[in-house]
């Protein structure tokens, strides 16, 4: 191997992201439950104007409803699948 | 105001209210978020710029796409949709697509089996110092440039759409993505790629929706635009015969070899702020997959920029021409300040900026990598211990940061120079694809090969572009025409160069090669397949192939 080679294994053996970087799944789950609702609560208390500039589509409800599909995805894909937990020194 | 990229009509301001703000608030309290807690993970140079090696292929493909889809991107692509139609798939379905799967299958296994760290890395081993330093120069100033000019667009749309000052704009986005990167380092940048990635999709797929229904569904938007521009508008290869005239200046050939080809292959497979993506991912299979899994959201993402372009040029028959305040770039902005209430509005607003600081940070994040590894510790300081390379490289984003915000304000006075600039940059990608092509299937091709491969292509497209083009000595319609004439110019030159050198100069010793060149073999580098791996849905040839098929078949509609 060229010393590069050597350099990065090394680098790669020491590194810690593997062991120790947290799960995305966690905050976009999270982040789009949170927008999920409050989009959702606005699609419910949505006024005549804003329906009417939505072309009677009541838009808020929709993508608030499709947000909190989208972010229970991600956690009970975190629950059914969790991080595997880091294999000790190979 | 003018700008390089961007300029945004007055009396856009959109009617936000406090929950949109809200809604914005909470993604910038995130985007700190992620980068505090990705902290903990950085104990190495390597994660610092690579995320270890070790991320999975979904998120890596994610990011991947959403480095690409900043929002010069978006607002630029439903412009072009504005203006030139169907022809905007062009840029996706055969611009992206075949580029990415060739990365994914063909290129990848070298790259990251070779253990480099950056493109240049590649160059250095393959070739010698001279190509190495020449393009690690070019790609540091290039990416500073790109991001200073990705915030000022910000700075402009913000103060349009939402009435703060471009200098407050500039400041804020700054602030974050140097707080961001700095402190969690790539495995930051493209966790919040990710979360980017979706809540754009979030903001375009309603405007989509709500502009659709404005117009009379696809059918009515089809007969309006048919009415207005003729039927070509809705086809993307009418009028692209040679010699016919087409509002985008190019026919079917220079729209294959130099869009499709060149143009594409150069980004897509050479440039480190999307190939350090994939460099990233855990194993070679998750490397490879990095960019098939970004390709299918890639074929579909033309609709999201395509159908707000026309729609807008359905409301607004007038948009860029002299009848009109609008111009193409704000199709977007506009239907958002016309279809969406509060709510959906403030998650387009965080869309869209999240975009903008996305697109600076991949540049900015891939900068810091180059210059550190690349030039910091090969020609200034070499031999340090890693600690040293981890401190240096945070010094560095920093620095990075504070010279794209200088950027963004010199842009802000001196647009032109800022539009020549990017114009002149852009050549010096052309010849990267020639070289790295060669270079990875021809054992001979020489260590001096390499840099003259890169200076006679960059010349040559230069030439073309701003002597045989603006010098009218050939008549090509457009720059957008010219551009893909030179890119195949600047390709054919570099290929010719590259192999007149090597005839006269010696080739790299045939043990340096290992596991660099096609045939050769690199023993101690190849892993044992990861568990899972051999599923079919994780076989990057089926990805590929799949890939490919299904950007075919979205042609078929738009053809006959």
């Amino acid at each position: 191997m060229s010393d590069l080679q050597n350099e990065v294994s090394e680098l790669e053996r020491k590194s810690a992201t593997a062991a120790r970087l947290f799960d995305i799944r966690r905050i976009i789950g999270g982040l789009f439950v949170l927008y999920g609702v409050i989009v959702t609560i606005a699609g419910i208390t949505a006024s005549d104007a804003d329906l009417k500039k939505a072309e009677n589509i009541n838009i808020n409800l929709w993508t608030g409803l499709g947000m909190l599909a989208l972010g229970l995805f991600f956690l009970v894909w975190l629950k059914l699948r969790p991080t595997a937990p880091p294999t000790p020194d190979e | 105001m003018q700008s390089p990229t961007i300029t945004l009509a007055a009396g856009l301001r959109l009617p936000t209210n406090g929950l949109d703000y809200a809604i914005l608030a909470i993604y910038f309290v995130v985007v700190l978020g992620i980068g505090f807690a990705a902290r903990r993970s950085v104990k190495t140079s390597l994660d610092f710029f690579l995320s270890g090696r070790s991320l999975p292929a979904w998120v890596t493909g994610l990011a991947f796409v959403a480095a690409n889809l900043g929002a010069t991107e978006i607002l630029g692509m439903a412009a072009t949709g504005a203006q030139y139609g169907v022809a905007v798939v062009h840029w996706y379905w055969i611009g992206a697509i075949p580029a990415m799967v060739f990365l994914g299958l063909v290129m990848m296994p070298f790259y990251y089996r070779s253990k480099v760290r950056s493109v240049p890395e590649f160059l250095l081993q393959r070739f010698d110092k001279s190509a190495h330093l020449l393009s690690s120069i070019l790609f540091a100033f290039a990416a500073i440039l790109i991001a200073g000019v990705n915030l000022y667009a910000l700075s402009i749309v913000v103060e349009a759409l939402l009435g703060w000052p471009q200098w407050v704009a500039i400041v804020v986005a700054g602030a974050f993505v140097l707080a961001y990167i700095t402190i969690g380092g790539l495995s930051s940048a493209i966790y919040n790629e990710v979360l980017q990635f979706f809540v754009i999709l979030a903001a375009l797929i309603p405007i989509c929706i709500i502009g659709l229904k404005r117009v009379g569904g696809w059918g009515g938007m089809t007969d309006s635009l048919k009415s207005q521009h003729g039927d070509n508008f809705m086809s993307a290869w009418g009028g692209t015969g040679i010699g016919d005239a087409n509002p985008l200046g190019a026919n079917w050939l220079t729209i294959i070899l130099g869009l499709g080809f060149v143009l594409s292959f150069g980004y897509w497979t050479t440039n480190f702020a999307e190939v350090q993506r994939a460099l990233s991912a855990k194993n070679l299979s998750a490397a490879q997959r990095t960019p098939l899994i970004a390709a299918f959201p890639k074929i579909f993402i033309v609709f999201l920029v395509m159908i707000p372009g026309m729609v807008a040029a359905v409301l607004v028959p007038k948009i860029g021409g002299a009848g009109s305040d609008l111009t193409y770039n704000d199709a977007i902005p506009y239907l958002m300040q016309e279809l969406l209430p509060n709510g959906v509005l403030g998650i387009a607003v965080t869309g869209l900026l999240a975009a903008f600081m996305a697109g600076m940070a991949a540049n900015v994040s891939s900068f810091n990598t180059v210059f550190t590894y690349d030039i910091w510790a090969k020609y200034v300081k070499t031999d340090k211990p890693d600690g040293y390379y981890l401190k240096f490289g945070r010094l560095i984003t920093a620095i990075g940061v504070v010279a794209s915000v200088g950027t963004a304000f010199i842009a802000s006075s001196f647009s032109n120079i800022m539009g020549y600039l990017q114009t002149l940059f852009s050549f010096f990608n052309v010849p990267m694809f020639v070289v790295f092509i060669i270079g990875m299937f021809w054992k001979r091709a020489s260590m001096k090969s390499g840099v003259w491969g890169l200076l006679a292509g960059t010349t040559a497209a230069m030439l073309n572009y701003f002597w045989i083009y603006k010098q009218g000595v050939i008549d090509i319609p457009t720059d957008q025409g010219a551009n893909f004439v030179s890119a195949i110019v600047g390709f054919v030159a570099g290929a010719v160069v590259m192999i007149v050198v090597t005839l006269f100069t010696a080739p790299k010793p045939e043990a340096e090669l290992a596991g660099l060149v096609y045939g050769t073999t690199a023993p101690g580098l190849e892993e044992p397949p990861a568990e899972g791996d051999s599923a079919w849905y994780r076989k990057p040839a089926l990805l590929g192939w799949g890939a490919i098929v299904l950007a075919a078949l979205c042609y078929l509609p738009y053809s006959l």
